[in-house]
């Protein structure tokens, strides 16, 4: 079977985020107030071909680890199910 | 003399700038495309600065899968002298063979100017003949060159003499005003500042020359 999944790619907290403190600083001039701890990321999207959903996170999991994130600045979260 | 090798990815740069500068100093250089797996004939490396596999998902995240870096990895196993500049730097740290991370700089902007950078540690082929505190003009030219690292690897580098240059004005947020580190044998050694753009006072600066130097010395001695 084939399933539908996301990788979500942000700096690890600690880790200072230098574009997402530009985008939070400037959104004041556009009137947006109370919009705190913005973080920028990266996202992923592919398929994988498993045998169950669990199996298909599972190679996703693995491959953010390994290639998608860097784990020294980064975090990996997998998400399932984005048809 | 055998020759260096100095690596070639798609994307590099900097690598005539490289032999050019090894040739200055008298040390023979070749390049050597990324997809060669055999380096045995190489006394010592060096991966140059650019933008490797286009810099796409994080500088050196690609590159660090060419056919080529497993026989970096040996070459560093083995004790030979092995120097990642800039792109080189970030390569050498995704691919493990130095701790830590380069991250965008704190103000996100590309910066491009001569910075003056000081010795922190003779312990490193490319500081061996430099004193401690000696201070070098050294050009920067990098978007993610914010050197990061735990608190453990830290201290690591700190008390095993592995932190070799610092920045005397911090200019991109690295931690602890890290330019370049070695590993714990020294023999392998990243830094951000490009000293083969600092051969010749004419242009600049010749405080490079000292840095590459000892680097070349030391793929001799590494023999």
């Amino acid at each position: 079977m084939e399933f539908a999944l996301q990788v979500d790619v942000t700096l690890r907290e600690g880790i200072a985020d230098p574009a997402g403190a530009t985008i939070e600083r400037a959104l004041p001039a556009l009137g947006f107030s109370g919009v705190h701890r913005v973080r920028a990321g990266k996202t992923f999207l592919f398929t994988v071909e498993a045998p169950d959903a669990a199996a298909a996170r599972a190679i996703a999991a693995d491959l953010a680890a390994r290639l998608l994130s860097n784990p020294v600045i980064e975090d990996a979260r997998v998400r399932g199910d984005v048809s | 003399m055998r020759p260096v090798g100095v690596l070639v990815f798609p994307g590099s740069n900097c690598e005539h700038d490289v032999v050019r500068a090894l040739g200055d100093l008298g040390a023979p250089a070749e390049l050597v495309w990324h997809a060669q797996t055999d380096l045995s004939g190489y006394d010592g490396l060096v991966l140059p600065g650019g933008f490797a596999h286009g810099d796409y998902l994080r500088p050196g995240a690609l590159a660090r899968f060419s056919p080529v870096m497993g026989a970096v990895a040996e070459a560093a196993a083995q004790g030979r002298p092995v120097l990642g500049i800039c792109n080189g730097f970030q390569i050498l740290t995704e691919a493990g063979l130095l701790p830590g991370a380069l991250r965008q700089n704190t103000g996100l902007t590309f910066i491009s100017r001569p910075v003056t950078v000081r010795v922190a540690s003779s312990q490193s082929v490319l500081t061996r003949t430099t004193a401690v505190g000696t201070r070098l003009v050294i050009p920067i030219n990098h978007f993610s060159g914010a050197y990061t690292c735990d608190d453990a690897t830290y201290a690591r580098l700190v008390e095993g003499g592995q932190v070799v240059l610092t920045y005397e004005d911090n200019p991109n947020g690295s931690r602890g005003d890290i330019a370049g580190i070695a590993s714990a044998a020294g023999n392998v050694v990243g830094l951000m500042p490009h000293p083969e753009r600092a051969m010749s006072s004419l242009l600049g600066s010749a405080d490079g020359r000292g840095l590459l130097q000892s680097f070349v010395e030391s793929t001799v001695l590494a023999r």
